[in-house]
């Protein structure tokens, strides 16, 4: 039986399903006999879920149009390049 | 839906295809670009420096960096994680200017061993987040994430915000693929315990259940 500590060395590729089948089975009995780890993956899992749920933000109003501008003179400069050189 | 999408019938969905035209100077190709990670950018910009302003400047220097150097772009990674390495470039440079945050160096060593903070241990509600309303919830995962060092922030924000592989964030972080882990596990058990204070079930023994 893995202890608590080993357990939690594991919880990221366990959470990340990237344990082999036989790495998983342990931890798997692990948490089925220990209810603080259980509590812990769990509720690791669900802060992962939240983070993932959230949406991303929206642009502040003209961070867009900045951009575009920019990106406009620097698209123009680099066409100018070749004849003022 | 974005409305570019509705309106955009000529929108190239084949990336590949995209970032080829973009290489041969069609602003068009390069704009659809843009409008495809804008606002992923500015969130992991918003993310990494937690500075508004930063955010902004970061966004807009990322993809005029990434407009210069695209001839420069080898395309045996995938253009996003292209771009994402050069916008966490451009977060951690703004990090390392700002006087209050003078230890932002992402290979310094991680204490091992026995640093792993399991505070609290309680069960959540089932769908925790519908306690909070949408504001309220996002005010919380923020201050949650702001409060972790840049060493963990920038690792948990790649590899379970943004969703890249652990191999893609070690690389945009040139970092080896155990200290990606190492500190993601930190991450997401730090950030568990933070927000476990607003999640818990509210009942007098948290193992009632059981």
């Amino acid at each position: 039986m893995l202890t608590c500590k080993q357990f939690l060395q594991e919880l990221t590729d366990f959470l990340d399903e990237t344990v082999s089948p036989e790495e998983r089975r342990k931890l798997e009995d692990h948490i089925s006999a220990c209810p603080n780890c259980w509590v812990i993956a769990d509720t690791t899992k669900k802060t992962i879920q939240v983070y993932k749920c959230s949406e991303p933000v929206s642009l502040p109003e003209g961070v867009k149009q900045r951009l575009m501008a920019a990106l406009e003179r620097k698209c123009a400069s680099d066409k100018r390049a070749p004849s003022d050189g | 839906m974005l409305l570019w999408d509705l309106a955009a019938p000529t929108e190239i969905f084949d990336e590949t295809a995209l970032v080829a035209q973009a290489r041969q100077g069609d602003m068009a190709a390069f704009t659809q670009l843009v409008e495809r990670y804008e606002r992923k950018i500015f969130r992991l910009a918003q993310n990494i420096t937690q500075n508004r302003e930063d955010a902004e400047d970061v966004m807009q220097d990322a993809f005029l960096k990434a407009y210069e150097h695209l001839g420069g772009f080898e395309g045996n990674s995938k253009f996003y994680t292209w771009l994402v390495r050069i916008a966490v470039n451009e977060s951690l440079m703004k990090l390392r200017k700002r006087k209050w945050d003078k230890t932002v160096w992402l290979d310094e060593p991680v204490e091992t061993g026995d640093d792993v903070v399991v505070r609290e241990i309680a069960v959540w509600e089932d769908n925790p987040e519908e306690r909070y309303g949408r504001d309220e919830l996002q005010d919380i995962l923020d201050k949650a994430i702001q409060s972790l060092p840049p060493i963990y922030r920038s690792v948990f924000v790649l590899r379970d915000i943004e969703e890249l592989s652990i191999e893609e964030t070690a690389k945009a972080l040139d970092l080896t693929v155990p200290a990606v882990k190492s500190r993601l596990l930190r991450a997401r058990l730090q950030l568990r315990d933070k927000l476990t204070g607003f999640f818990k079930k509210k009942v007098e023994d948290p193992f009632a259940y059981l």
